[in-house]
């Protein structure tokens, strides 16, 4: 086997944005099935959260090719 | 990987950043590669679609100026005019119609045949953009609240006062000044970067166990690699319309957190 081990380390680095991401969808979709008139809002809402969430993911990836 | 190794002579190489650096199309030149062909067709699709469809301006659209329409209201309504306010959201509608329709063609690059190669994979073209980005987010805030008044809007947060400010300023500073070009460009770029990784992982992974592999065995795992590629593919062609949206959608909101009254 080769390969480096960065990318074990970023394989458990993205579990922490990986729930934090499946719980933003989890609030956005509870939120538009309760309140279906508040889609628009809640969308930007729940990307900009999702990028917010994501930017840990990526600067994981990054450093793994990286280091 | 190490059976297959050991099953057949020469072993299977996996895809790395190696992969991304294309040689120049023509003379000696590393200017002229593909990517940046890419960027420049891009760039006269875009002119061309939204020149081609707002031309004619009938009362009554054809259906390529409903199209055309229908695109331009999207970013129009659901980026610009939700996020900046409907106060003075139409002087920065152009910019965002532009990244958005830009950044999208690039990116579904990665899925159409024989181009195949998302633009932003290529870390200089996205730090140009965040770049842009940038400059235009800072300018207006300048240009709103002064030199002094703005460093002090994006660094001093209201309501905080006292010995914590030492703390907070420096920190506010960071996370609005100089965090988010680089979080921006980073996260368009290993977008694009990764999930193009992952289709050349299954397509070269899929090819290698079914052609050189050497043993019957592994065909059927190819052929699964293979139908993994392609459901990846489906993944990414969400991915790429969601990146660029979500890049667009934070320029939107790094104009808007420029231009905020202090309360």
């Amino acid at each position: 086997m080769e390969g480096n081990v960065n990318m074990i380390g970023y394989g458990l680095a993205a579990i922490g944005p990986g729930v934090g991401i499946g719980l933003i969808f989890a609030a956005y979709i509870n939120g538009v099935a309760r309140q279906p008139e508040a889609q628009g809002r809640l969308q930007t809402i729940a990307f900009l959260g999702m990028a917010l969430t994501e930017a840990l993911a990526i600067i994981g990836i990054a450093l793994a090719f990286a280091l | 990987m190490s059976l297959v190794r050991l099953a057949s002579g020469e072993s299977f190489t996996p895809p790395g950043p190696a992969d991304f650096r294309l040689p120049p199309v023509f003379g000696d030149s590393v200017f002229f590669t593909k990517p940046y062909f890419l960027l420049v067709l891009a760039a006269l699709l875009v002119v061309w679609f939204f020149v081609a469809t707002s031309r004619p301006s009938a009362v009554v659209p054809s259906r390529l100026q409903f199209a055309g329409e229908a695109a331009y209201n999207f970013v129009r309504n659901s980026i610009a005019r939700d996020v900046i306010g409907s106060h003075e959201f139409m002087k920065y509608v152009p910019y965002l119609v532009a990244l958005f329709f830009f950044i999208l063609v690039n990116n579904y690059f990665a899925l159409i045949p024989f181009i195949q190669y998302p633009t932003f994979s290529q870390t200089g073209f996205v730090y140009g953009l965040a770049l842009l980005t940038w400059v235009v987010y800072n300018g207006v805030g300048i240009r709103r609240h002064g030199f002094v008044g703005y460093w002090k809007h994006q660094s001093v947060p209201p309501g905080v006062k006292g010995p914590i400010l030492g703390l907070i300023v420096p920190l506010e500073f960071m996370s609005n000044i100089l965090v988010r070009p680089f979080t921006l460009s980073v996260r368009l770029f290993a977008n694009m970067f990764a999930g193009h990784l992952l289709l050349l992982l299954f397509a070269l992974g899929g090819e290698y166990l079914i052609l050189e592999a050497g043993n019957a065995v592994y065909i059927p795992m190819g052929v699964l690699s293979l139908l993994m590629g392609l459901i990846v593919s489906g993944l990414e062609m969400l991915v790429l319309g969601i990146q660029a949206y979500v890049f667009t959608l934070l320029t939107a909101l790094y104009i808007s957190g420029a231009l905020a009254e202090e309360h």
